[in-house]
């Protein structure tokens, strides 16, 4: 077994990536990630990893050495945070197009302007669409399980798609918490070597990667991606179980849901869950039927597996710590409104956005949102559909 | 050609098969097209050296012909040629002649 340490987020982003000893690591630093990428380059520095570290001038140009590099064969990785990861943009999209299993750790942060430092998910879920598996971690152990899990995901040769792991910017990238680390063979041997079918250094068997693709095959393309996406759930829980039979930590689409009967329900991501699970468990002795459904897998979105659990709640409330201007509410409430449509009693959901640049939530406001939900449980009547948790008016 | 299904092509838009950028007749592209004059030409293949496309065909280290298959008709070569041996016209006037091709 492995070893117990006291980590933050980064760190322990850090530990996981230097047991990965991924072939490229082309990074660009941004608060709140730069301990991550930092600390890994220590690792470099001391020759631990054999690792080619590729220290860019840009994010545009760690995502394109990241994609160069993963065509070649390599196991590559990044990591960036909010502008970084918006910089990237037009890459992540080619990545994930051309089918590069690259795993990015996004320490998620509020995209300027103003600009701003702090925690929120706008960075990640503006690239919900780009084609890249999206994991949500709670807390520093998630962040370790989440990344090292990443890899294969990526790599199953009928996923073949690339994957962020996203853990909130300080309030996890910069605590310290208990981690519980595997040992490094044990790593190794769970990743295993990995091996590009279609490599541009295998001159035996050359491979265009990125050739014109107009209206006559990209639709096809496109295609394929979906598929790729539409597979990758069984993938992941596959991966889920094994890692959880080597560290007694399993994982499924969704985290750890507090359920049982519940009929007043808080879905969230990130740090959040796991504020709200301490309310749930206080409700809980009192006797209120509260529960917790913590979104893990965002892209894919688990749409089946989320109505299935949803099935019998009363009210449903949606936290969502970004924006989608202009549309019906947050993302993680779009996706879930959308798929309870077609239940029979589908339950009322609403929508909370909160903590936008680092605003802190609290106990109190989650115990607030409950009281809601009985409100709308009670009366049936939802007053307002999107409300803004901890804003001032 | 029947276009294949999303199933039946390489992932991520692959191209497997090595060289054939050929098979990809790019010479539809063209609006004007490249015209030779044999009497003014003195081979000095400047046009060979610029052509983008490859589309200069050059045999025993003389002009032969063009390679209307893959010209584009960017008309790189008539710019270049120092003795004005290559002239641009329009496409169109030999579409009605060959008959739309």
């Amino acid at each position: 077994m492995g070893k117990i340490l006291g980590l933050t987020g980064d760190e322990a982003t850090a530990e996981a990536m230097r047991q990965i000893n991924p072939d490229v690591l082309a990074a660009y630093p941004i608060t709140p990630q730069t301990e991550t990428v930092q600390r890994f380059s220590e690792f470099v520095a001391e020759g631990i990893v054999a690792t080619e570290m590729v220290r860019v001038e840009s994010e545009h140009s760690a995502m394109s050495a990241c994609v160069g590099a993963a065509a070649a064969g390599a196991r590559a990785m990044t990591a960036t945070s909010a502008n970084g990861l918006a910089l990237m943009w037009e890459i992540c999209y080619i990545a994930a197009s051309y089918r590069l299993p690259i795993i990015m750790a996004v320490v998620n942060r509020a995209l300027s302007g103003p600009i701003n430092i702090h925690c929120d998910h706008s960075d990640s879920m503006g690239a919900r669409d780009a084609g890249w598996i999206q994991i949500y971690s709670e807390n520093c152990q998630e962040a370790y399980d989440n990344l090292i899990q990443s890899v294969r995901i990526a790599e199953e040769e009928k996923v073949k798609l690339p994957v962020m792991v996203t853990f909130d910017g300080f309030i996890i990238s910069h605590a310290m918490e208990r981690v519980e680390i595997l040992e490094d063979d044990e790593v190794s041997q769970f990743i295993g070597k990995y091996k590009n079918a279609y490599s541009l250094l295998d001159v035996d068997s050359p491979v265009t990667y990125g050739p014109l693709d107009l209206y006559d095959y990209y639709f096809e393309h496109k295609r394929q991606q979906i598929e790729a996406m539409e597979i990758s759930p069984e993938v992941i829980q596959k991966i889920g179980k094994e890692f959880g039979d080597l560290s007694g930590r399993y994982y499924d689409l969704m985290g750890n849901c507090h359920l049982e009967g519940a009929e007043l329900v808080i879905v969230a991501a990130g740090s959040t869950a796991g504020t709200v699970k301490s309310v749930v468990d206080e409700l809980r002795e009192k006797g209120e039927k509260v529960g917790l459904l913590k979104i893990r897998i965002f892209r894919p979105f688990p749409a089946k597996q989320i109505t299935e659990v949803l099935r019998g709640v009363k009210a449903v409330a949606v936290l969502d710590r970004s924006v989608s201007f202009g549309a019906q509410g947050g993302p993680i409430f779009l996706e879930i409104r959308s798929a309870l449509f077609d239940e029979i009693k589908p339950p009322a959901v609403v929508n909370y956005i909160y903590g936008l640049g680092g605003r802190d939530i609290g106990v109190d406001e989650i115990k607030r949102v409950y009281k809601n939900l009985e409100r709308i449980a009670h009366t049936k009547k939802v007053d307002e559909l999107v409300g803004y948790l901890g804003l001032r008016e | 050609m029947k276009e294949k299904g999303w199933r039946d092509i390489p992932w991520g838009g692959l191209i497997l098969e090595e060289g054939n950028a050929e098979k990809y007749k790019t010479g539809d592209w063209r609006t004007h097209r490249p015209v030779w004059d044999e009497r003014k030409c003195t081979h000095c293949l400047l046009c060979w050296v610029y052509c983008p496309d490859s589309s200069i065909i050059v045999k025993e280290e003389k002009f032969k012909q063009f390679d209307y298959d893959h010209c584009k008709g960017c008309g790189i070569c008539s710019t270049q040629c120092p003795t004005k041996a290559i002239h641009m016209e329009e496409e169109t006037k030999f579409a009605l002649k060959e008959g739309g091709k």
